[in-house]
């Protein structure tokens, strides 16, 4: 009835590129928009932004860097833990060297630091391929967790071996540290989810996207039609790290504020944003939000229904957590490989044709 | 001699049977990817969970009692029998072949045809499962796993070593225990792939599946038998580890160490395995003897994956790997 792209007359070839080239989808991205930025931010308290939103948005970041590397590029990395440890490491270093610097510079700084350290682990992957690289990313992934949990430099030769976030301060607003304000919190990072997901969007539909789609679905023949497989993959090596960097380093300043590194960016946390990719959809920004906000959601609804519903013990519902999480993951891969993102698309397919499917 | 030297000897041993409990690992992976091109993340949590199963069973534990006294409100932990350790062996031996029955049916039948990556994933995906399962099943707890294996000092050993070297060898009589066992098991499958009609079916689904289809092999069968069989030998790395050092949550992360095991040795070779196995136990334990002082120690989580990492840069396939030719 109403989401229709008949009337919807486009008169340049711009328009006809744009993201969302129907109009009840722009709309509906510009009421999200809306929301986000013009409502939540007023009715947002702690236990909103701490349990749901604040992990939601930190993860959707990862997610997409990590989407970028395994969904547009085809290499599967398992060492997202490590590359978001980097993110964290350096913006804590950053933080207590240069006392002056603001966080966005900082977080940026982070990201760079990240695709750095990320292209030198990247650089096999072009001599191997498939699981071999999944497996030799574990490299990255235990190597950089004992590097920060080994070499007290990193730690500020701090006694506990942990690191913490001091209090830094944007447009006068305290953003990292005890006494920072959900709100403000939120709208730092919804600031950085964006601007890095409108950038990877437009990545992804130019020239640098089709470079690593032709790699993924065939790297031979693409290296064959003229891509040149080292700068494709290492682009992908460093912007996927990029965003996994800003990630693990907001994770760290803004919403942990104190991190011991095996804990906070072990195996697991690599495993959490590869899952976050199936379940939400390998090669779709939107897979990543959709399969960020699916790993956030899980444990908080399995918590209020299993432990607060029927008084069952934490331990129980966390162990309730792996099994369907883990049955989730194969539910997905069978039924239908390409995630929410794919289902999402369908529904839209859809709607297109109600009420007159025939 | 130098007392150095007497040491790294010692370390270079204690790194061999370390290897050993690697390439038992190992052979669980290599025995799934041969025959059905899966790449089995899961045999760690597998070896886990038939540890699980088989303290649980030893000790009469009721399964799932967690569960069912939450829900019916009761308080029922053992069912007040103990299993003796053969029996319980042999009971566990037949939960991990209805594991092998039910991954097959419910899981990877409906992933046929899938590109490898997609079941490496799906394997992720079980390896969570499973645990979730185990956790349900017996509890989080770390058990103590007593077969009956000699634990201990080698004695004989220590003397020899101090009559030559003047320096008593400390060599656990478990690691001696695990390297036979583990020399049999391969042995064991060797010969089951070589001479029974069985193995014969395993050597032609891994040669080729449609050829071993089209001679009326089903493939169905023979990937039950292998995902039973690496069941098996998941349940002796599960008694290893778990009789060394307790049965918990860790066996499955030192279990991803075959991971880089299988990288040295090459995904298809059985003998890759135990190589790459000695090689990363001998490399790790001599590398955190002479540089783990220096850098800080615990290299022994890195090393093996970092050393996989360099060696396929050179060699994408592996000591023993077959050649990858690449068709567009």
């Amino acid at each position: 009835m109403f989401y229709r792209e008949a009337g919807d007359f486009k008169t340049t070839y711009a328009k006809d590129n744009q993201t969302f080239p129907i109009a009840f989808d722009r709309y509906r991205y510009y009421f999200v928009l809306f929301v986000a930025i013009g409502i939540v931010p007023f009715v947002i308290n702690d236990y909103w932004a701490n349990a749901i939103l604040l992990p939601f948005l930190i993860y959707a970041i990862a997610a997409i860097g990590l989407n970028i590397l395994t969904g547009y590029c085809g290499q599967v990395s398992l060492g997202t833990g490590g590359f978001m440890a980097v993110g964290a490491y350096t913006s804590y270093k950053l933080m207590t060297a240069f006392p002056g610097l603001d966080m966005v510079t900082i977080t940026l700084l982070s990201g760079f630091m990240t695709a750095i350290v990320g292209v030198m682990f990247g650089l096999p992957s072009l001599r191997i391929k498939g699981f071999y690289l999944a497996v030799a990313t574990l490299a990255a992934q235990f190597f950089l967790v004992w590097l920060f949990n080994k070499v007290p430099w990193f730690y500020n030769y701090s006694a506990s071996g942990q690191i913490n976030a001091p209090e830094r301060t944007m447009f006068g607003m305290a953003v990292t540290g005890p006494n920072a304000e959900s709100w403000v919190k939120y709208l730092f990072c919804l600031a950085f989810v964006f601007v890095l997901a409108w950038i990877a969007r437009n990545l992804t539909r130019g020239s640098i996207g089709r470079q690593w789609m032709a790699i993924r679905d065939m790297d031979i023949a693409a290296e064959i039609i003229g891509v040149n497989p080292l700068k494709a993959k290492l682009t992908a090596f460093a912007v996927s790290s990029f965003y996994v960097g800003v990630s693990g380093a907001l994770l760290f300043t803004v919403y942990l504020g104190a991190v011991e590194v095996g804990e906070a960016y072990g195996i697991t946390k690599s495993f959490l944003v590869l899952f976050m990719i199936i379940i939400g959809g390998l090669g779709s920004i939107f897979g990543a939000f959709a399969g960020a906000a699916f790993m956030v959601l899980l444990p908080v609804l399995l918590r209020n229904i299993l432990t607060d519903g029927m008084g069952w013990d934490t331990a129980l519902a966390t162990h309730f957590e792996f099994v369907i999480v883990g049955a989730m993951i194969m539910i997905f891969l069978i039924v239908e490989p390409h995630g929410l993102a794919r289902l999402w698309a369908l529904a839209k397919e859809k709607l297109r044709l109600w009420p007159f499917p025939h | 001699m130098p007392e150095q030297l007497v040491f790294a000897m010692e370390v270079t041993l204690n790194g061999l049977m370390t290897g050993v409990m690697y390439s038992l690992v190992a052979l669980g992976f290599v025995l799934i990817f041969k025959a059905s091109g899966i790449f089995n993340y899961a045999q760690g949590v597998m070896a886990l969970f038939a540890a699980m199963t088989l303290v649980g069973i030893q000790d009469g534990r009721v399964p799932f009692a967690h569960i069912i006294n939450e829900v019916l409100g009761t308080d029922i932990h053992y069912f007040g029998w103990e299993v003796p350790a053969l029996l319980a062996i042999l009971l566990t031996v037949l939960v991990m072949i209805g594991f092998a029955l039910f991954v097959q049916k419910f899981i990877f039948r409906h992933l046929v045809g899938q590109e490898p990556i997609i079941l490496f994933m799906a394997t992720i995906g079980l390896a969570y499962f499973l645990e979730g399962v185990s956790d349900l099943m017996w509890g989080s707890e770390i058990r103590n796993l007593d077969v009956g294996l000699p634990q201990g000092i080698n004695d004989t050993i220590d003397q020899v070593t101090f009559e030559i070297f003047g320096y008593g060898f400390f060599i656990d009589n478990l690691d001696l225990w695990a390297t036979g066992i583990a020399a049999v098991l391969v042995a064991g499958l060797i010969a089951y792939a070589q001479y029974t009609k069985n193995g014969r079916a395993m050597r032609a689904v891994a040669d080729d599946h449609q050829a071993a289809l089209s001679v009326g092999i089903s493939l169905n069968y023979v990937w039950i038998l292998v995902w039973s069989l690496a069941g098996i030998v998941a349940l002796v790395a599960g008694i290893m580890w778990g009789s060394k050092s307790g049965v918990q949550f860790s066996l499955s992360l030192i279990a991803l160490k075959a991971l880089p095991v299988l990288m040295l040795g090459g995904f298809t070779s059985i003998p890759g395995a135990i190589v790459g196995g000695l090689i990363i136990g001998v490399g790790e334990a001599l590398f955190e003897f002479s540089i783990g002082p220096l850098i800080g120690g615990a290299t022994e989580n890195w090393f093996a994956y970092v050393l996989a990492l360099v060696f396929l840069v050179f060699r994408p396939q592996g000591l023993f790997g077959e050649k990858i030719i690449e068709r567009v």
